[in-house]
């Protein structure tokens, strides 16, 4: 018998199973897409990128073969470890769905079998996310933002700010001059002194000795003079290191999300609105180191909320879409100052507002908020049937008009009307093209 | 091989008696190739030399986990073609894995020549030693020696075929997109079970041959393909009606209807497939007929490795070649793959194979060398003879699942076990127990376990009746219904339209009562295609 064959298969290449992986991610597609679209609600505004553990109904994956039905007609049955049971005793069948059928198909992943569950990897979970938001397959955002400078060195200068003194440099330049013009140093100063020294500590000094030490402090007078004439550093030898402002994307964002909550915002009007902040929270995330989001509320009157409520609470009231914008001016004011922060807002809406309000709507964004905010889109949510009437981007409510008007003013103010989610991203595609087009 | 049975003996015994504790295979958990090849020698003297194993060549593989997730997640083949039910199963035992609900299969063995085992990079020495004992003599005596391998599986041509099928299959992805062969592998998986011919005849087994016959029949048919013969006209629709009867007869008599290999049938007679369809056909039916023998001998292969895998390790640890450790570790990994919960247990599901199998062989042993007065009555042929090995040899070679049970179950074993059953007509509110593990019910207790490991029992019996080939061409099938099992429905109806989509032309089930010749339902593509609208 040969020795056996040892094969060592550690390094062959991995993912052997990606192909399956694939098709079978294409053949479960509707399923995925379905859970997808539940898992957005659940989901922060701030957390749609990560992957997602799904679990999918079977249907569609499922593999049919020709088995027999777990139950009906005649069978024997057979299990381990009796107990208490002779032969003809007799035991009532559990009830329908309980536990009856321990033998073929309870196995452990038998259980699993109506529900299959899976990872979805970031990637494939955006994949899906932004299939139906009609996304172009590559976005690059080129945001107009906001600069601070932060300064970068550029070489260096003879004139600056003493902190900003560039040692070497200056040492070097001075240490040349030195030697160039023979500048005595302190070792020459220091020997002639010595020397002086030497000479007047004896008392029979000789006439040529007397002569010799005029002569050295004549010599001593003249070094002096020299090292007094030629400084050490000359304001000629300064180097300074030079920087030069360069713009700095600012790294922080603030956004905004603005939301009639009144009782005419349904649930399916708040999952469109949700969508459309999570888009502009996706599009600044890859911008942006640090994002904060701001919730508002409003009702007649208008507060900042936590996500949770903002989504989900129920709120009765009229529908004054101004004191939204005032509650934005005050957090800004108080919590973001413009220079340090680019902010931006979404604000979502189903039109209705109290009637003469729209002018204090006008007025705010124009004199007030739009000098602030990098972007400001604004979505009106219809339902299909409305879809149809308001065809015509001029006619709509007195909120619609009012902003349309806001937005000929102001060309980083976006307003559109929306039904389904296929409508949302064009709102911020008109932007990015626009952007690009800058660029 | 007794040459180096006698060039090791000296060896161990001169490192016996210099330093006793170096007798050790090896200490510690880590595993190197040097231990693993000392430790496979030691194994194969006592498989070869004690058991008097007889076995393919080994060609042990170590793999990663992931790799081991891979493997097992396309049927334990290292070169199945892709299928993205293959991607399902995959991501769920990822799954199962990460979240710790499963562990992962130690070994994958193949059927193959050389038999070739997986071992994973992250096992013990000791449960490499365990895995080598149980894969690479257990199962690999069991591939090789077992009648139905022999009969049904191709071990030489195995992995070429595999190789060949999985070319094959990208090559047709690549020319007519992944959707077409999906959908042809996709109903081809659906009448895997029914693509043997189980009463009929053998297959013909060599797998090398039939690939490169493929390869000429598409290079001949390209070679001679003349599109203008399809133009001719036909003379079928101008027969005569007398004529036409005759050559029904004829046609039905050459289909050699009733048909069991639903597969074989659709891949031969079809009206509708292209080539490379029935092709695909032909490479699932043969990866069907190789998974053929397993299915039936579940109980008696993983009896025979975890049986062999014991013996050995014991072997091992009282020759002194193993640390007490490494023996424990084996012993609790061992205990935990035979455990059988009792039916009330909510770990149960049913029985388990390695339990059942290891249970009798070791009875058979018992029977072997200390028989009682009952194993004298029950098993005179063997009982007290003292050749357990070759009893057990005998069993592994010329049994499956089902005969081996209705042979060797004992009463001990039905004792030990508790087996009791369960009379289920669901026209009753109640079970009964009909037999428990007494001296009435051992028979009927061992008939019925027996039963439910029968292949013919488990799966529907489903054969191909008759073809209106003058008509609609309506393909019958017919259900032969023993007790009155019926078939799971959604699933029936999803396969039956897998089979149209094979076949062209609508498909009808019939289910017929087997003792009544009742017909018991009816149903056929046709309403399905109804409700649809």
């Amino acid at each position: 018998m040969a020795m056996p064959h040892f094969i060592d298969r550690r390094l062959n290449p991995k993912q052997k199973s990606l192909g399956n992986r694939q098709r079978f991610m294409r053949r479960a597609r509707a399923q995925i897409k379905e859970v997808v679209n539940k898992s957005i609600r659940e989901r922060n505004v701030s957390d749609i990128s990560n992957g997602e553990t799904i679990s999918i109904p079977t249907k569609g994956i499922g593999e049919p073969r020709f088995h027999h039905a777990p139950t009906g007609g005649r069978r024997d049955r057979i299990f381990t470890g009796n107990k208490e049971f002779n032969a003809g005793d007799r035991i009532p069948k559990p009830a329908e769905g309980g536990q009856g059928e321990g033998g073929k198909k309870a196995t452990d992943r038998g259980e699993g079998e109506d529900e299959f569950q899976f990872v979805l990897s970031r990637e494939e979970f955006l994949d899906m996310f932004f299939e139906d938001l009609e996304l172009p397959d590559l976005v690059k955002t080129s945001l107009k933002e906001v600069c601070s400078y932060k300064p970068h060195r550029a070489g260096f200068a003879s004139s600056g700010s003493p902190t900003n003194i560039n040692v070497l440099r200056t040492m070097r330049n001075s240490f040349g001059r030195r030697i160039a013009l023979k500048r005595p140093t302190s070792g020459d100063e220091d020997g002639l002194t010595q020397r002086i020294l030497d000479l007047e500590a004896r008392s029979d000094l000789t006439p040529d000795e007397r002569l010799w030490m005029a002569e050295l402090h004549k010599q001593l007078e003249e070094l002096k003079c020299r090292r007094r004439a030629i400084p050490y550093v000359d304001p000629f030898d300064l180097r300074y290191n030079r920087y030069e402002n360069h713009p700095e994307p600012n790294t922080n964002a603030v956004m905004f999300c603005l939301m009639d909550v009144s009782g005419s915002m349904g649930e399916r009007e708040k999952d469109l609105a949700k969508r459309f902040f999570m888009i502009l929270h996706m599009f600044l995330k890859r911008r942006y180191e640090r994002i904060e989001v701001v919730f508002v509320r409003h009702t007649h009157e208008a507060q900042e909320v936590d996500e949770e409520t903002f989504f989900y609470s129920r709120e009765t009231g009229g529908t004054v879409v101004s004191s939204a914008l005032k509650e934005m001016l005050e957090i800004v004011h108080d919590r973001y100052p413009p220079g340090e922060w680019n902010i931006y807002t979404a604000q979502a809406s189903d039109g209705d507002n109290f009637s003469g309000d729209a002018e204090k709507c006008i007025e705010l964004l124009d004199t007030a908020l739009m000098p602030l905010c990098q972007y400001y889109a604004y979505v009106e949510i219809l339902d299909e049937r409305e879809m149809e009437l308001f065809q015509d981007p001029e006619k709509g409510t007195a909120l619609w008009q009012a902003y349309r008007a806001v937005g000929a003013s102001w060309p980083n103010f976006e307003t559109k009307r929306i039904a389904g989610p296929g409508d949302i991203y064009p709102v911020f595609r008109e932007l990015f093209a626009k952007q690009a087009a800058d660029g | 091989m007794a040459e180096a049975a006698a060039k090791r003996a000296p060896e161990m015994e001169s490192g016996g008696v210099a330093e006793p504790e170096s007798r050790h295979l090896f200490e510690g958990s880590n595993w190197t190739f040097d231990t693993m090849g000392r430790t496979y020698d030691a194994i194969q003297e006592i498989a070869l030399n004690d058991l008097g194993l007889d076995v393919y060549p080994n060609q042990i593989e170590i793999i990663s986990s992931e790799q081991m997730l891979d493997a097992y997640s396309s049927i334990g083949m290292p070169l199945i073609y892709q299928h993205w039910s293959y991607g399902k199963r995959f991501v769920r035992e990822a799954q199962m894995y990460q979240k710790g609900y499963a562990g992962l299969a130690y070994e994958i063995v193949i059927n193959s020549n050389p038999c070739i085992s997986y071992n994973m990079e992250d096992s013990t020495m000791a449960m490499q030693a365990l895995v080598m004992a149980h894969a690479a003599f257990g199962h690999n005596h069991f591939f090789k020696n077992n009648y139905l391998f022999q009969q049904w599986t191709d071990a030489e041509g195995i992995l070429d075929y595999l190789e060949f099928a999985k070319r094959y299959v990208a090559k047709c992805e690549e020319r007519h997109s992944t959707a077409a062969v999906e959908e042809i592998l996709d109903a081809a998986h659906a009448l895997m079970d029914h693509g043997v011919f189980r009463y009929r005849r053998r297959p013909k087994l060599n797998l090398r041959e039939q690939a490169e016959r493929e390869r000429e029949r598409r290079q001949y048919q390209e070679r001679t393909f003349n599109d203008l013969w399809r133009t001719l006209p036909r003379n079928g629709a101008d027969m005569q009606p007398e004529q036409a009867d005759v050559e029904i007869e004829e046609r039905k008599t050459r289909l050699k209807l009733p048909e069991e290999n639903l597969l074989y049938f659709l891949e031969k007679n079809s009206p509708v497939l292209e080539p490379w369809q029935r092709e695909l056909l032909h490479i699932v039916r043969n990866i069907g007929q190789y998974f053929y023998p397993q299915k039936q001998t579940k109980v008696m292969n993983e009896g025979c490795a975890t049986f062999v895998h014991l013996y050995i390790m014991n072997q091992l640890y009282d020759k002194g070649l193993l640390p007490e450790g490494a023996m424990l570790e084996a012993l609790h990994s061992h205990s935990s793959v035979i455990f059988q919960p009792d039916f009330n247990d909510k770990r149960y599901s049913g029985i388990n194979p390695y339990a059942l199998g290891l249970a009798m062989m070791e009875d058979i042993k018992r029977i072997c060398v200390e028989p009682t007065p009952e194993d004298e009555e029950w098993f005179p042929e063997i009982a007290g003879s003292g050749d357990w090995r070759g009893t057990l040899k005998d069993a592994w070679a010329n049994y499956r699942d089902e005969s081996f049970i209705q042979q060797y179950l004992s009463p001990n074993v039905i004792r030990k076990m508790k087996l009791f059953l369960l009379a289920d007509d669901s026209t009753d509110t109640h079970f009964t127990v009909t037999d428990i593990h007494d001296e009435r019910g051992f028979r009927n207790v061992r008939r019925a376990l027996a039963r439910s490991y029968d292949l013919g029992a488990i799966e529907p019996d489903i054969q191909i009746v008759d073809v209106d080939l003058r008509g609609d061409r309506k393909l019958r099938l017919q259900h032969t219904m023993r007790d009155g099992v019926p078939l799971s429905e959604r699933s029936r109806d999803e396969v039956l339209k897998h089979i149209r989509r094979l076949w062209g032309y609508e498909v009808g089930l019939v289910g017929v009562e087997a003792d009544t010749d009742k017909t018991s339902y009816e149903v056929s593509t046709e309403d399905a295609a109804d409700e649809d609208d």
